[in-house]
């Protein structure tokens, strides 16, 4: 008896395990098959049944592919936007946080609420409105509306994942330094700052994810300045018409090259990730 | 959300109204760089689109005012917006319910107490993390009808290969399929849900002599509705602005056969100018992504559980 159960637990552990495996291997396969490709001559990627491990390994793709395309520029405006981006959202949404979180003024409340609601509206219908509005005062083909945006608190979802967590920070710490002399600006930036560097983390690492991976603002609103192109608009650009890709190798080079950020960021910050990702899922 | 401010919009108006000092005023200075951006990034913007849907207006800024016309013309004149809005059903018909579905198991698998976990919920969220236009690029070659490991995979399951990208017919299941590779994020959000089940449930229905199947449909999927009802309305609005993969993989094509709505709206607008019918185009969907919102709300308090 004793033994029939522990065998049945075994089996469904055991099955358990082949199937999150098996979709491991779905989920995983795409980002190997990138990579062995990367590594390959266009005449070993033409080899049926595909090789795994290319034989020889073709490094050079990855110096090569700096020389067949402006890659060394689309990656600098990249990191023009992408740190904008980041230092912007950090500041700013943490100031405006702070505002909502631990300051008291008339209408806050319902202030928030509508913050709120902003996340829930389709980015569509600004996308028309404001590549006019940009057109008519002159930033269209410059870095502004991928950058000044977020230097004004542009993410509700980091305001919001700020706000609860400053709140969460006693408010004994504050009065204590207003006892001592210390203004709004000072608590915020000398003791809340300080004490949510894992919320800043989070908005740190989205803010870097959303930059890096932004793709429609600068395809419409820089379309007109090839000399601006982020890596995403330029790799786009990249690919032929047709469904065929030319030279794969040197575009799965460099969406190599484009993932490697991204894996760092979540091998650092994975923690950061999975509780930001959890707490967009709280809101609800 | 709602009921968290609902309560909050009560407690604010039955508190008594307070003067205006200068330590208010204080906290409005904290939050200017919110109010000025949603003034001129979130108002204004909608305001201007809707006033504009209503004129023929096109790049060079020239608008007369043309009432209902373009309303009109999308609705009864224009064959794309009726291939488009079938296109975009379509997809969200075949994403949305799998995309759930398949996170919502593999939650129930990650959380079944076994080893591995982490290492798992690393490895699913994995895809979420990689930038969108490499894995559309990473996608399309998978695609690819001679060299694709897709079609490598089918010949070696003695199946016949499929043209992918190229036919018509197996266009948007190539789309759908590649949505399903980015279900890790909301796989997360459910197995947080479940992991906030109190345990003793559990154990009180195995002392009833619930089976599995019984614990699943009696408890977890009953407490879990309110997650799932999340993602349900985040996969809907997201579906429904779909743009970047279908842009990028197919421009459309086939045949139209992958022009979802925000395509068509695309093209109206950054390929013809169209601006006035564009904005036309944007506040339907506007409506219709904010009216299915109100409505799964609306629906939610029949077979949504809250504690």
């Amino acid at each position: 008896m004793l033994n029939s159960i522990r065998l049945q637990n075994v089996v469904r552990r055991l099955s358990i395990h082949t199937v999150l495996l098996a979709g491991s291997l779905i989920m995983v396969i795409p980002l190997l098959w990138t990579l062995s490709t990367s590594l390959k001559t266009p005449q070993q990627i033409a080899i049926w049944p595909p090789e795994w491990i290319p034989n020889p390994v073709k490094w050079s793709n990855y110096i090569e592919v700096f020389g067949a395309a402006p890659v060394t520029l689309w990656i600098r405006n990249s990191l023009v936007i992408v740190v904008a981006n980041v230092l912007g959202s950090v500041v700013t949404c943490s100031l405006v946080a702070y505002g909502f979180a631990r300051m008291r003024f008339p209408g806050r409340d319902a202030l928030f609420i509508l913050l709120l609601s902003t996340l829930m509206m389709p980015y569509i219908v600004r996308l028309i409105p404001l590549y006019v509005f940009y057109s008519q005062i002159g930033w269209l083909n410059t870095f502004l509306p991928v950058t000044v945006p977020q230097l004004l608190a542009r993410n509700p979802f980091f305001i919001f994942l700020l706000r609860q967590f400053f709140r969460g920070i006693p408010f004994e710490l504050s009065d204590a330094a207003r006892i001592d002399g210390c203004g709004e600006f000072g608590i915020w930036w000398r003791i809340i700052m300080p004490l949510s560097k894992p919320a800043l983390a989070a908005v740190a690492i989205f803010a870097f994810r959303d930059a890096w991976d932004n793709f429609l603002a600068p395809l419409i609103y820089l379309a007109g300045a090839p000399h601006l192109r982020p890596l995403a608009v330029g790799l786009y650009t990249l690919r032929g018409g047709g469904g065929q890709l030319p030279d794969t190798n040197y575009l799965m080079a460099l969406s190599t090259l484009m993932v490697i950020p991204m894996l760092i960021m979540f091998a650092i910050g994975q923690r950061y990730f999975i509780r930001g990702v959890t707490l967009s899922g709280i809101k609800g | 959300m709602t009921a968290q401010s609902a309560g909050m919009g009560r407690a604010a108006l039955a508190r008594p109204r307070p003067r205006i000092r200068a330590r208010d005023l204080l906290g409005f200075v904290f939050i200017a760089p919110w109010l000025v951006s949603f003034l001129l990034f979130d108002l204004m913007p909608i305001v201007s689109g809707f006033y504009h849907s209503f004129t023929n207006w096109n790049a060079l800024g020239i608008a007369d005012f043309v009432g209902w016309a373009n309303y009109r013309e999308a609705l009864t004149r224009d064959p794309l917006f009726w291939v488009s809005v079938n296109r975009t059903l379509y997809f969200i018909a075949g994403s949305v319910p799998l995309g759930i579905f398949a996170a919502f198991t593999l939650a129930l698998l990650l959380n079944a107490n076994i080893r591995g976990t982490g290492f798992y919920r690393t490895v699913y969220y994995l895809p979420s993390v990689v930038p969108t236009v490499a894995a559309v690029i990473v996608w399309i070659f998978i695609f690819e009808t001679r060299r694709g490991i897709l079609n490598f995979g089918l010949e070696l399951l003695g199946l016949p290969t499929i043209q992918w990208l190229s036919d018509p017919n197996w266009a948007m299941p190539a789309l759908i399929i590649m949505s399903l590779w980015t279900i890790g994020a909301a796989m997360i959000i459910f197995l947080a849900g479940l992991q906030g089940i109190p345990q003793e449930l559990y154990e009180a229905a195995e002392v009833d002599g619930a089976n599995g199947p019984q614990r699943l449909f009696g408890i977890t999927v009953p407490l879990m509705t309110p997650t799932i009802f999340f993602n349900l309305i985040m996969g809907l609005v997201a579906a429904f602005q779909a743009f970047n993969n279908a842009f990028i993989m197919t421009a459309g094509g086939p045949r139209n056969a992958t022009l979802l709505y925000m395509l068509h709206l695309y093209n109206n607008a950054f390929r013809y100018f169209r601006m006035g019918y564009a904005s036309a185009l944007a506040v339907m969907l506007f409506i219709v992504v904010f009216g299915i919102t109100i409505l799964v709300y609306r629906s939610s308090d029949r077979w949504v559980y809250y504690s």
